[in-house]
Protein backbone atom coordinates (compact mmCIF):
# COMPACT_ATOMS: atom_id res chain seq x y z
CA UNK A 1 0.00 0.00 0.00
CA UNK A 2 2.15 2.36 1.65
CA UNK A 3 4.80 1.78 -1.95
CA UNK A 4 1.98 2.97 -4.52
CA UNK A 5 0.90 5.80 -3.10
CA UNK A 6 5.14 6.73 -3.20
CA UNK A 7 5.85 5.75 -6.20
CA UNK A 8 2.72 6.90 -8.26
CA UNK A 9 3.79 10.96 -8.28
CA UNK A 10 7.43 9.64 -7.86
CA UNK A 11 7.29 7.89 -11.63
CA UNK A 12 6.68 10.71 -13.65
CA UNK A 13 7.60 14.26 -11.23
CA UNK A 14 8.84 15.90 -14.70
CA UNK A 15 5.36 16.14 -15.52
CA UNK A 16 3.69 19.60 -15.37
CA UNK A 17 -0.08 20.56 -15.26
CA UNK A 18 0.99 23.35 -17.68
CA UNK A 19 1.35 20.66 -20.77
CA UNK A 20 -1.57 18.82 -20.03
CA UNK A 21 -4.24 17.97 -22.49
CA UNK A 22 -7.47 19.58 -22.34
CA UNK A 23 -10.46 17.38 -22.01
CA UNK A 24 -12.54 17.29 -25.49
CA UNK A 25 -16.26 18.14 -25.08
CA UNK A 26 -18.12 16.70 -27.97
CA UNK A 27 -21.40 17.45 -26.19
CA UNK A 28 -20.82 20.59 -26.40
CA UNK A 29 -20.00 20.94 -30.42
CA UNK A 30 -23.12 18.70 -31.25
CA UNK A 31 -25.42 21.08 -29.18
CA UNK A 32 -24.12 23.91 -30.71
CA UNK A 33 -24.80 22.61 -34.29
CA UNK A 34 -28.41 21.75 -33.08
CA UNK A 35 -28.56 25.30 -32.23
CA UNK A 36 -26.90 26.74 -35.68
CA UNK A 37 -29.30 24.56 -37.70
CA UNK A 38 -32.23 25.75 -35.39
CA UNK A 39 -30.93 29.66 -36.01
CA UNK A 40 -29.82 29.30 -39.91
CA UNK A 41 -33.66 28.03 -40.52
CA UNK A 42 -35.09 31.20 -38.13
CA UNK A 43 -33.22 33.58 -40.99
CA UNK A 44 -34.43 31.75 -43.60
CA UNK A 45 -38.10 32.48 -42.08
CA UNK A 46 -37.78 35.74 -41.53
CA UNK A 47 -36.74 36.59 -44.94
CA UNK A 48 -38.52 34.42 -47.08
CA UNK A 49 -41.77 35.23 -45.46
CA UNK A 50 -43.73 37.88 -46.85
CA UNK A 51 -45.82 38.31 -44.40
CA UNK A 52 -43.20 40.08 -42.13
CA UNK A 53 -44.16 42.79 -43.74
CA UNK A 54 -39.71 44.16 -43.46
CA UNK A 55 -40.89 47.19 -45.85
CA UNK A 56 -43.78 48.16 -43.67
CA UNK A 57 -42.00 47.44 -40.32
CA UNK A 58 -39.41 49.77 -41.51
CA UNK A 59 -41.34 52.44 -42.55
CA UNK A 60 -43.51 53.22 -39.04
CA UNK A 61 -40.46 51.92 -37.09
CA UNK A 62 -39.62 55.90 -37.06
CA UNK A 63 -43.30 57.08 -37.55
CA UNK A 64 -43.84 60.27 -35.33
CA UNK A 65 -47.30 58.45 -33.63
CA UNK A 66 -45.25 55.50 -32.73
CA UNK A 67 -42.24 57.96 -31.44
CA UNK A 68 -44.89 59.80 -29.63
CA UNK A 69 -46.31 56.57 -28.35
CA UNK A 70 -42.80 55.16 -27.39
CA UNK A 71 -42.15 58.57 -25.07
CA UNK A 72 -45.67 57.51 -23.27
CA UNK A 73 -43.73 54.75 -22.20
CA UNK A 74 -40.59 55.62 -20.92
CA UNK A 75 -42.28 58.22 -19.06
CA UNK A 76 -44.84 55.99 -17.85
CA UNK A 77 -41.83 53.50 -16.51
CA UNK A 78 -39.85 56.47 -14.88
CA UNK A 79 -42.29 57.94 -13.14
CA UNK A 80 -43.98 54.75 -12.17
CA UNK A 81 -40.93 53.61 -10.83
CA UNK A 82 -39.79 56.46 -9.14
CA UNK A 83 -42.64 56.65 -7.26
CA UNK A 84 -42.32 52.72 -6.71
CA UNK A 85 -38.97 53.35 -5.17
CA UNK A 86 -39.59 55.76 -2.78
CA UNK A 87 -42.53 54.33 -2.07
CA UNK A 88 -40.66 50.70 -1.83
CA UNK A 89 -37.73 52.18 0.83
CA UNK A 90 -40.67 53.86 2.85
CA UNK A 91 -42.71 50.74 2.73
CA UNK A 92 -39.27 48.70 3.27
CA UNK A 93 -38.26 50.74 6.95
CA UNK A 94 -41.83 50.66 8.08
CA UNK A 95 -42.03 47.30 7.63
CA UNK A 96 -38.73 46.65 10.05
CA UNK A 97 -39.40 49.35 12.30
CA UNK A 98 -39.67 48.78 15.94
CA UNK A 99 -43.73 50.45 15.88
CA UNK A 100 -46.18 47.09 15.42
CA UNK A 101 -48.89 49.82 13.85
CA UNK A 102 -46.11 50.70 11.07
CA UNK A 103 -45.25 47.48 10.50
CA UNK A 104 -48.50 45.88 9.83
CA UNK A 105 -50.14 48.99 7.80
CA UNK A 106 -47.19 48.48 5.40
CA UNK A 107 -47.48 44.30 5.93
CA UNK A 108 -51.18 44.87 4.87
CA UNK A 109 -50.32 47.61 1.82
CA UNK A 110 -48.08 44.71 0.44
CA UNK A 111 -50.70 41.98 0.98
CA UNK A 112 -53.53 43.80 -1.01
CA UNK A 113 -51.02 45.42 -3.92
CA UNK A 114 -48.83 41.86 -4.50
CA UNK A 115 -52.10 40.05 -3.99
CA UNK A 116 -54.47 41.56 -6.87
CA UNK A 117 -54.06 41.90 -10.72
CA UNK A 118 -52.48 45.11 -12.16
CA UNK A 119 -54.25 45.00 -14.55
CA UNK A 120 -57.42 44.80 -12.43
CA UNK A 121 -55.74 47.82 -9.87
CA UNK A 122 -55.57 49.97 -13.20
CA UNK A 123 -59.16 49.66 -14.36
CA UNK A 124 -59.96 50.43 -10.35
CA UNK A 125 -57.99 53.31 -10.87
CA UNK A 126 -59.52 54.52 -13.94
CA UNK A 127 -62.98 54.28 -12.88
CA UNK A 128 -62.47 55.75 -8.83
CA UNK A 129 -65.36 58.31 -9.94
CA UNK A 130 -67.66 55.67 -9.99
CA UNK A 131 -66.56 54.62 -5.68
CA UNK A 132 -66.05 58.26 -4.81
CA UNK A 133 -67.47 60.62 -6.86
CA UNK A 134 -65.64 63.55 -5.14
CA UNK A 135 -62.20 63.92 -3.67
CA UNK A 136 -62.02 66.31 -0.47
CA UNK A 137 -59.27 67.95 1.02
CA UNK A 138 -59.60 68.71 4.87
CA UNK A 139 -58.83 67.72 8.10
CA UNK A 140 -60.21 64.08 8.61
CA UNK A 141 -63.37 63.67 10.21
CA UNK A 142 -63.22 67.73 10.23
CA UNK A 143 -63.58 70.87 7.92
CA UNK A 144 -63.25 70.11 3.96
CA UNK A 145 -61.08 72.58 2.48
CA UNK A 146 -61.32 72.31 -1.65
CA UNK A 147 -62.84 69.22 -3.12
CA UNK A 148 -62.67 68.68 -6.82
CA UNK A 149 -64.55 66.13 -9.44
CA UNK A 150 -62.84 62.99 -9.25
CA UNK A 151 -63.17 62.50 -13.03
CA UNK A 152 -61.47 65.65 -13.83
CA UNK A 153 -58.77 64.66 -11.35
CA UNK A 154 -57.95 61.33 -12.29
CA UNK A 155 -57.30 61.55 -15.87
CA UNK A 156 -56.08 58.66 -17.67
CA UNK A 157 -52.79 59.41 -17.14
CA UNK A 158 -52.75 59.51 -13.59
CA UNK A 159 -54.73 56.30 -13.34
CA UNK A 160 -51.64 54.70 -14.95
CA UNK A 161 -49.11 57.01 -12.99
CA UNK A 162 -51.01 55.44 -9.54
CA UNK A 163 -51.92 52.11 -11.16
CA UNK A 164 -48.57 51.01 -12.00
CA UNK A 165 -46.77 53.19 -9.07
CA UNK A 166 -48.55 51.86 -6.19
CA UNK A 167 -48.48 48.37 -7.47
CA UNK A 168 -44.42 48.63 -7.88
CA UNK A 169 -44.20 50.18 -4.54
CA UNK A 170 -45.13 46.95 -2.98
CA UNK A 171 -42.63 44.98 -4.75
CA UNK A 172 -39.86 47.26 -4.22
CA UNK A 173 -40.61 47.08 -0.65
CA UNK A 174 -39.75 43.49 -0.45
CA UNK A 175 -36.52 43.71 -2.59
CA UNK A 176 -35.76 47.24 -0.28
CA UNK A 177 -36.25 44.91 2.90
CA UNK A 178 -34.30 42.39 1.65
CA UNK A 179 -31.28 44.14 1.00
CA UNK A 180 -31.67 45.61 4.55
CA UNK A 181 -31.13 42.78 6.16
CA UNK A 182 -28.47 41.01 4.12
CA UNK A 183 -26.47 44.10 5.59
CA UNK A 184 -24.76 42.13 8.58
CA UNK A 185 -26.27 43.92 11.75
CA UNK A 186 -22.56 44.80 13.31
CA UNK A 187 -22.37 47.69 10.62
CA UNK A 188 -25.41 49.10 12.37
CA UNK A 189 -23.80 48.81 15.95
CA UNK A 190 -20.59 49.81 14.63
CA UNK A 191 -22.18 53.22 13.61
CA UNK A 192 -23.90 53.85 16.34
CA UNK A 193 -21.22 53.01 18.57
CA UNK A 194 -19.21 55.83 16.35
CA UNK A 195 -21.83 58.26 17.50
CA UNK A 196 -23.50 58.59 14.16
CA UNK A 197 -27.27 58.98 13.94
CA UNK A 198 -29.75 56.38 13.08
CA UNK A 199 -30.85 58.25 9.77
CA UNK A 200 -27.21 58.78 8.68
CA UNK A 201 -26.14 54.95 9.49
CA UNK A 202 -28.78 54.21 6.97
CA UNK A 203 -27.93 56.43 4.27
CA UNK A 204 -24.01 56.28 4.51
CA UNK A 205 -23.69 52.22 5.67
CA UNK A 206 -26.77 50.22 5.49
CA UNK A 207 -28.31 51.17 2.36
CA UNK A 208 -25.38 51.47 -0.02
CA UNK A 209 -24.12 47.97 1.51
CA UNK A 210 -27.98 46.87 0.82
CA UNK A 211 -27.54 48.20 -3.04
CA UNK A 212 -25.60 45.73 -3.62
CA UNK A 213 -28.66 43.43 -3.25
CA UNK A 214 -31.70 45.59 -4.23
CA UNK A 215 -30.08 46.81 -7.48
CA UNK A 216 -30.03 43.39 -9.74
CA UNK A 217 -33.68 42.53 -8.35
CA UNK A 218 -34.75 46.32 -9.16
CA UNK A 219 -33.34 46.27 -12.53
CA UNK A 220 -35.34 43.11 -13.50
CA UNK A 221 -38.38 45.57 -12.03
CA UNK A 222 -37.62 48.11 -14.65
CA UNK A 223 -37.25 46.00 -17.58
CA UNK A 224 -40.72 44.44 -15.77
CA UNK A 225 -42.31 47.44 -15.77
CA UNK A 226 -41.51 48.70 -19.40
CA UNK A 227 -43.61 45.74 -20.55
CA UNK A 228 -46.18 46.18 -17.60
CA UNK A 229 -46.90 49.31 -19.20
CA UNK A 230 -48.80 48.30 -22.28
CA UNK A 231 -51.68 47.71 -19.81
CA UNK A 232 -52.51 50.97 -19.97
CA UNK A 233 -53.66 50.49 -23.66
CA UNK A 234 -56.93 49.30 -21.70
CA UNK A 235 -57.79 52.27 -20.48
CA UNK A 236 -56.98 54.11 -24.00
CA UNK A 237 -53.70 55.92 -22.68
CA UNK A 238 -51.54 56.29 -26.31
CA UNK A 239 -48.56 54.50 -25.19
CA UNK A 240 -46.54 52.37 -27.74
CA UNK A 241 -48.98 49.38 -27.90
CA UNK A 242 -51.97 51.54 -27.93
CA UNK A 243 -50.48 53.82 -30.80
CA UNK A 244 -49.45 50.44 -32.71
CA UNK A 245 -52.90 49.05 -32.27
CA UNK A 246 -54.71 52.17 -33.50
CA UNK A 247 -52.82 52.10 -36.51
CA UNK A 248 -53.33 48.24 -37.25
CA UNK A 249 -56.77 48.39 -36.34
CA UNK A 250 -57.32 51.13 -39.47
CA UNK A 251 -54.46 48.75 -41.96
CA UNK A 252 -54.95 45.40 -40.81
CA UNK A 253 -50.78 45.32 -40.82
CA UNK A 254 -50.49 43.68 -37.19
CA UNK A 255 -47.81 41.27 -37.64
CA UNK A 256 -45.62 44.04 -39.07
CA UNK A 257 -47.03 46.79 -36.17
CA UNK A 258 -46.56 44.14 -33.48
CA UNK A 259 -42.81 43.61 -35.05
CA UNK A 260 -42.26 47.76 -34.52
CA UNK A 261 -43.51 47.24 -30.87
CA UNK A 262 -41.26 44.63 -30.02
CA UNK A 263 -38.41 46.02 -31.48
CA UNK A 264 -38.55 49.02 -29.56
CA UNK A 265 -39.10 47.05 -26.49
CA UNK A 266 -35.97 45.24 -27.38
CA UNK A 267 -34.37 48.58 -27.59
CA UNK A 268 -35.26 50.17 -24.78
CA UNK A 269 -34.83 46.55 -22.40
CA UNK A 270 -31.16 46.56 -24.01
CA UNK A 271 -30.11 49.70 -22.89
CA UNK A 272 -31.51 48.95 -19.49
CA UNK A 273 -29.57 46.09 -19.10
CA UNK A 274 -25.82 48.30 -20.23
CA UNK A 275 -27.27 50.58 -17.75
CA UNK A 276 -27.66 48.42 -15.04
CA UNK A 277 -24.31 46.33 -15.09
CA UNK A 278 -22.71 49.57 -14.79
CA UNK A 279 -25.33 50.36 -11.72
CA UNK A 280 -23.92 47.19 -10.43
CA UNK A 281 -20.40 47.45 -10.67
CA UNK A 282 -20.64 50.86 -8.90
CA UNK A 283 -21.96 49.33 -5.69
CA UNK A 284 -19.67 46.35 -5.78
CA UNK A 285 -16.77 48.85 -4.77
CA UNK A 286 -14.51 46.42 -2.63
CA UNK A 287 -16.68 43.57 -2.59
CA UNK A 288 -15.22 39.96 -2.92
CA UNK A 289 -16.98 39.44 -6.28
CA UNK A 290 -17.03 41.53 -9.46
CA UNK A 291 -20.13 41.75 -11.34
CA UNK A 292 -20.40 40.38 -14.08
CA UNK A 293 -19.50 42.60 -17.44
CA UNK A 294 -22.00 43.45 -19.80
CA UNK A 295 -19.92 41.70 -22.08
CA UNK A 296 -20.18 38.47 -20.30
CA UNK A 297 -22.96 36.91 -22.08
CA UNK A 298 -20.71 36.91 -25.61
CA UNK A 299 -18.06 34.37 -23.89
CA UNK A 300 -17.79 30.66 -24.60
CA UNK A 301 -15.83 29.59 -21.38
CA UNK A 302 -17.20 31.03 -18.66
CA UNK A 303 -14.77 33.32 -16.88
CA UNK A 304 -12.82 31.03 -14.08
CA UNK A 305 -13.86 27.73 -14.98
CA UNK A 306 -11.08 25.76 -15.37
CA UNK A 307 -12.43 24.21 -18.44
CA UNK B 1 -16.09 58.99 43.44
CA UNK B 2 -16.44 62.25 40.01
CA UNK B 3 -12.96 61.64 38.65
CA UNK B 4 -13.97 58.27 37.59
CA UNK B 5 -14.86 58.28 33.99
CA UNK B 6 -16.53 55.25 33.85
CA UNK B 7 -19.21 53.96 36.91
CA UNK B 8 -21.05 50.83 37.07
CA UNK B 9 -23.33 50.61 39.91
CA UNK B 10 -26.09 47.50 40.46
CA UNK B 11 -26.24 47.07 36.85
CA UNK B 12 -28.49 44.25 35.82
CA UNK B 13 -29.45 42.73 32.53
CA UNK B 14 -31.26 39.48 31.41
CA UNK B 15 -32.15 37.98 27.94
CA UNK B 16 -36.08 36.38 28.62
CA UNK B 17 -35.93 34.79 31.02
CA UNK B 18 -32.11 34.47 31.87
CA UNK B 19 -30.24 36.75 33.79
CA UNK B 20 -26.89 37.30 32.11
CA UNK B 21 -25.72 40.40 34.66
CA UNK B 22 -26.72 40.13 38.84
CA UNK B 23 -25.54 43.50 39.51
CA UNK B 24 -22.19 44.62 38.34
CA UNK B 25 -20.13 47.29 40.14
CA UNK B 26 -17.42 48.81 38.66
CA UNK B 27 -15.47 52.23 38.54
CA UNK B 28 -12.53 53.14 35.86
CA UNK B 29 -10.31 56.40 36.67
CA UNK B 30 -8.48 58.47 34.08
CA UNK B 31 -6.19 57.00 32.35
CA UNK B 32 -6.72 53.13 33.42
CA UNK B 33 -6.43 49.95 31.89
CA UNK B 34 -8.91 47.71 32.85
CA UNK B 35 -8.86 44.21 31.28
CA UNK B 36 -12.18 41.81 32.09
CA UNK B 37 -11.50 38.11 32.29
CA UNK B 38 -14.22 35.23 32.92
CA UNK B 39 -15.38 32.36 30.81
CA UNK B 40 -17.69 32.31 28.12
CA UNK B 41 -21.14 33.47 28.82
CA UNK B 42 -20.18 34.75 31.37
CA UNK B 43 -21.55 38.47 30.75
CA UNK B 44 -18.45 39.84 29.75
CA UNK B 45 -19.34 41.42 25.90
CA UNK B 46 -23.41 42.03 27.33
CA UNK B 47 -21.39 44.51 29.75
CA UNK B 48 -19.60 46.36 27.60
CA UNK B 49 -22.08 47.03 25.13
CA UNK B 50 -24.36 48.23 28.04
CA UNK B 51 -21.47 50.94 28.90
CA UNK B 52 -22.55 52.35 25.29
CA UNK B 53 -25.98 51.59 25.27
CA UNK B 54 -25.63 49.04 22.18
CA UNK B 55 -27.50 46.90 25.10
CA UNK B 56 -30.30 48.46 27.59
CA UNK B 57 -30.00 47.95 31.41
CA UNK B 58 -32.64 46.24 32.96
CA UNK B 59 -31.66 47.74 36.26
CA UNK B 60 -28.57 49.91 38.19
CA UNK B 61 -27.15 53.07 36.62
CA UNK B 62 -23.92 53.26 34.21
CA UNK B 63 -22.20 57.07 34.07
CA UNK B 64 -19.43 57.85 31.59
CA UNK B 65 -17.69 61.32 32.40
CA UNK B 66 -20.33 61.64 34.70
CA UNK B 67 -23.47 61.58 32.62
CA UNK B 68 -25.92 58.59 31.99
CA UNK B 69 -25.37 57.62 28.15
CA UNK B 70 -29.21 57.16 27.99
CA UNK B 71 -30.85 59.47 30.51
CA UNK B 72 -30.88 63.01 31.41
CA UNK B 73 -31.13 63.85 35.79
CA UNK B 74 -34.25 66.21 35.93
CA UNK B 75 -35.96 67.00 39.28
CA UNK B 76 -33.82 63.90 40.93
CA UNK B 77 -34.97 61.31 38.31
CA UNK B 78 -33.76 59.61 35.51
CA UNK B 79 -35.69 60.50 32.03
CA UNK B 80 -35.16 58.90 28.98
CA UNK B 81 -33.18 60.49 25.81
CA UNK B 82 -34.02 60.34 22.16
CA UNK B 83 -31.96 58.13 19.78
CA UNK B 84 -30.37 61.64 18.66
CA UNK B 85 -29.49 62.34 21.85
CA UNK B 86 -27.83 59.12 22.87
CA UNK B 87 -25.66 58.87 19.72
CA UNK B 88 -24.60 62.14 20.55
CA UNK B 89 -23.54 61.01 24.09
CA UNK B 90 -21.28 57.67 22.49
CA UNK B 91 -19.43 59.77 20.35
CA UNK B 92 -17.11 59.90 23.89
CA UNK B 93 -17.15 56.07 23.87
CA UNK B 94 -15.21 54.11 21.43
CA UNK B 95 -15.66 50.66 20.61
CA UNK B 96 -13.73 48.12 19.10
CA UNK B 97 -15.37 44.54 17.63
CA UNK B 98 -14.18 41.24 17.87
CA UNK B 99 -15.16 41.23 14.20
CA UNK B 100 -13.93 44.49 13.77
CA UNK B 101 -17.07 46.04 11.73
CA UNK B 102 -15.33 47.76 9.77
CA UNK B 103 -17.73 48.95 6.31
CA UNK B 104 -16.79 46.94 3.49
CA UNK B 105 -17.85 49.66 0.73
CA UNK B 106 -15.51 52.15 1.99
CA UNK B 107 -11.25 52.72 2.45
CA UNK B 108 -9.60 52.33 5.28
CA UNK B 109 -9.62 56.37 4.92
CA UNK B 110 -13.11 56.86 4.35
CA UNK B 111 -13.72 54.38 7.46
CA UNK B 112 -11.90 56.92 9.95
CA UNK B 113 -13.32 60.06 8.73
CA UNK B 114 -16.64 59.23 8.28
CA UNK B 115 -17.95 59.67 12.19
CA UNK B 116 -15.53 63.15 12.58
CA UNK B 117 -17.32 64.79 9.27
CA UNK B 118 -20.97 63.27 10.34
CA UNK B 119 -20.40 63.33 14.19
CA UNK B 120 -18.16 66.26 14.65
CA UNK B 121 -18.49 68.37 12.06
CA UNK B 122 -14.98 68.24 10.95
CA UNK B 123 -13.92 69.45 8.04
CA UNK B 124 -12.76 67.00 5.26
CA UNK B 125 -9.41 68.32 5.03
CA UNK B 126 -8.92 68.17 8.35
CA UNK B 127 -10.37 64.56 8.92
CA UNK B 128 -8.34 63.33 6.59
CA UNK B 129 -4.97 64.84 8.22
CA UNK B 130 -5.75 63.22 11.24
CA UNK B 131 -6.76 59.96 9.55
CA UNK B 132 -3.46 59.82 7.67
CA UNK B 133 -1.70 60.52 10.99
CA UNK B 134 -3.93 58.28 12.87
CA UNK B 135 -3.42 55.35 10.32
CA UNK B 136 0.49 55.84 10.75
CA UNK B 137 0.23 55.54 14.38
CA UNK B 138 -1.41 52.05 14.02
CA UNK B 139 1.60 51.18 11.43
CA UNK B 140 -0.43 51.43 8.37
CA UNK B 141 1.04 54.65 6.35
CA UNK B 142 0.47 54.31 3.14
CA UNK B 143 -2.68 51.84 3.24
CA UNK B 144 -5.19 55.17 3.05
CA UNK B 145 -7.02 53.74 0.10
CA UNK B 146 -6.86 50.04 0.88
CA UNK B 147 -10.62 48.57 1.26
CA UNK B 148 -11.03 45.96 4.08
CA UNK B 149 -11.16 43.25 2.19
CA UNK B 150 -7.66 44.19 0.85
CA UNK B 151 -6.09 43.84 4.34
CA UNK B 152 -5.30 41.04 6.69
CA UNK B 153 -6.94 40.73 9.82
CA UNK B 154 -4.33 42.32 11.93
CA UNK B 155 -4.86 45.47 9.66
CA UNK B 156 -8.53 45.69 9.48
CA UNK B 157 -8.15 45.73 13.08
CA UNK B 158 -5.94 48.19 13.27
CA UNK B 159 -8.02 50.12 11.28
CA UNK B 160 -11.30 49.83 13.33
CA UNK B 161 -8.88 50.99 16.23
CA UNK B 162 -8.05 54.02 14.46
CA UNK B 163 -11.44 54.62 13.45
CA UNK B 164 -12.67 54.73 16.95
CA UNK B 165 -9.77 56.90 17.88
CA UNK B 166 -10.47 59.35 15.43
CA UNK B 167 -13.67 60.41 17.68
CA UNK B 168 -11.06 61.54 20.50
CA UNK B 169 -12.47 58.93 23.07
CA UNK B 170 -12.86 59.85 26.76
CA UNK B 171 -12.91 55.72 27.36
CA UNK B 172 -12.26 52.62 24.84
CA UNK B 173 -13.98 49.25 24.88
CA UNK B 174 -12.38 46.64 23.36
CA UNK B 175 -14.26 43.27 23.00
CA UNK B 176 -12.40 40.33 22.21
CA UNK B 177 -10.04 42.41 19.68
CA UNK B 178 -7.88 39.62 19.05
CA UNK B 179 -10.40 36.42 19.01
CA UNK B 180 -10.99 36.23 15.32
CA UNK B 181 -7.27 36.68 14.33
CA UNK B 182 -4.92 34.05 13.52
CA UNK B 183 -2.58 33.52 15.84
CA UNK B 184 0.71 35.54 13.83
CA UNK B 185 -1.78 38.39 13.65
CA UNK B 186 -2.55 38.98 17.45
CA UNK B 187 0.56 40.47 18.41
CA UNK B 188 0.78 43.61 16.33
CA UNK B 189 -3.24 44.44 17.53
CA UNK B 190 -2.18 44.42 20.99
CA UNK B 191 1.23 46.10 20.35
CA UNK B 192 -0.85 48.71 19.06
CA UNK B 193 -3.42 48.48 22.55
CA UNK B 194 -0.41 48.11 24.74
CA UNK B 195 0.83 51.81 22.83
CA UNK B 196 -2.43 53.30 23.41
CA UNK B 197 -2.50 52.00 27.40
CA UNK B 198 0.78 53.48 28.03
CA UNK B 199 0.09 56.74 26.44
CA UNK B 200 -2.33 57.24 29.03
CA UNK B 201 -5.80 56.03 27.24
CA UNK B 202 -8.84 55.14 29.38
CA UNK B 203 -9.70 51.57 27.90
CA UNK B 204 -11.92 48.74 29.05
CA UNK B 205 -10.31 45.44 27.37
CA UNK B 206 -11.97 42.28 27.36
CA UNK B 207 -9.78 39.52 26.53
CA UNK B 208 -8.64 36.05 26.64
CA UNK B 209 -4.71 36.96 26.49
CA UNK B 210 -3.49 36.61 29.85
CA UNK B 211 -0.07 38.12 29.16
CA UNK B 212 -1.66 41.47 27.55
CA UNK B 213 -3.36 41.33 30.76
CA UNK B 214 -0.17 40.97 32.87
CA UNK B 215 1.91 43.41 31.09
CA UNK B 216 -0.68 46.60 29.82
CA UNK B 217 -3.33 46.16 32.79
CA UNK B 218 -3.71 48.51 35.65
CA UNK B 219 -6.25 46.35 37.22
CA UNK B 220 -7.72 42.65 36.44
CA UNK B 221 -11.59 42.05 37.08
CA UNK B 222 -12.77 38.80 36.55
CA UNK B 223 -16.37 37.92 35.97
CA UNK B 224 -17.85 34.61 36.22
CA UNK B 225 -21.78 34.14 36.01
CA UNK B 226 -23.04 38.02 35.40
CA UNK B 227 -20.74 38.85 38.81
CA UNK B 228 -17.46 40.69 39.69
CA UNK B 229 -15.99 37.74 41.35
CA UNK B 230 -12.59 39.35 42.12
CA UNK B 231 -10.51 42.14 40.90
CA UNK B 232 -7.04 43.69 41.49
CA UNK B 233 -3.38 44.16 40.41
CA UNK B 234 -2.42 41.54 37.48
CA UNK B 235 -0.65 39.77 40.04
CA UNK B 236 -3.35 40.05 42.96
CA UNK B 237 -5.79 38.23 40.30
CA UNK B 238 -3.75 36.58 37.96
CA UNK B 239 -0.72 35.16 39.96
CA UNK B 240 -2.54 34.97 43.27
CA UNK B 241 -6.54 34.43 42.78
CA UNK B 242 -8.92 34.06 46.02
CA UNK B 243 -11.46 32.32 44.70
CA UNK B 244 -11.74 29.29 43.45
CA UNK B 245 -13.64 30.60 40.36
CA UNK B 246 -10.93 32.50 39.38
CA UNK B 247 -8.06 29.79 39.56
CA UNK B 248 -10.54 27.31 37.85
CA UNK B 249 -10.30 29.79 35.10
CA UNK B 250 -6.43 30.46 35.11
CA UNK B 251 -5.65 26.44 35.21
CA UNK B 252 -6.70 26.66 31.80
CA UNK B 253 -4.23 28.76 30.66
CA UNK B 254 -1.33 27.13 32.51
N1 LIG C 1 -29.11 39.30 22.23
C1 LIG C 1 -29.14 38.23 23.05
N2 LIG C 1 -30.28 37.51 23.19
C2 LIG C 1 -30.32 36.45 24.01
N3 LIG C 1 -29.28 36.00 24.74
C3 LIG C 1 -28.13 36.67 24.65
C4 LIG C 1 -27.99 37.81 23.80
N4 LIG C 1 -26.72 38.28 23.90
C5 LIG C 1 -26.10 37.45 24.77
N5 LIG C 1 -26.94 36.49 25.23
C6 LIG C 1 -26.60 35.46 26.22
O1 LIG C 1 -26.06 36.09 27.34
C7 LIG C 1 -25.02 35.32 27.88
C8 LIG C 1 -23.78 36.17 28.06
O2 LIG C 1 -23.32 36.52 26.78
P1 LIG C 1 -22.02 37.40 26.54
O3 LIG C 1 -21.86 37.50 25.06
O4 LIG C 1 -22.13 38.66 27.30
O5 LIG C 1 -20.89 36.50 27.17
P2 LIG C 1 -19.32 36.67 27.07
O6 LIG C 1 -18.83 36.66 28.47
O7 LIG C 1 -18.98 37.82 26.22
O8 LIG C 1 -18.87 35.33 26.38
P3 LIG C 1 -17.76 35.08 25.24
O9 LIG C 1 -16.45 34.95 25.95
O10 LIG C 1 -18.18 33.79 24.62
O11 LIG C 1 -17.81 36.22 24.28
C9 LIG C 1 -24.81 34.13 26.99
O12 LIG C 1 -25.43 33.00 27.59
C10 LIG C 1 -25.53 34.52 25.72
O13 LIG C 1 -26.09 33.39 25.13
MG1 LIG D 1 -18.12 38.09 24.27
Amino acid sequence: MATTVQDAPAAGLELDVRNAAHRKHPWRWLSALVVLVFAAQLVKMLVTNDNFGWDVVWAWLRAESIVRGLGITLMLTVVAMVIGVVLGVLLAVCRISANPLLRSAAGLYIWFFRGTPTLVQLIFFYNLSALLPKLNIGIPFGPVFTSVDTNTLITPLLAAILGLGLNEGAYMAEIVRGGLLSVDPGQREAGQALGMKNSRIMKRIILPQAMRFIVPPTGNQVISMVKATALVSVIALSDLLYTAQSIYNRTFETIPMLIVVCLWYLAVTSVLYVVQSFIERHYNRGARHQAPSFWDFLRIRPKGSAA
Amino acid sequence: MSTAVLQARGVRKSFGHTEVLSGIDLDVTPGETVVVLGPSGSGKSTFLRCINLLESLDAGRITVDGRDVGYDVRNGRLHELSPNEIARRRKDIGMVFQQFNLFPHMTALENIIEAPIAVLGEGRREATERAVGLLAEVGLAGREKAYPRQLSGGQQQRVAIARALAMRPKLMLFDEPTSALDPELVGEVLATMKRLASAGLTMVVVTHEISFAREAADRVVFMDAGQVVEQGTPEQVIDNPQHERTRAFLSRFL
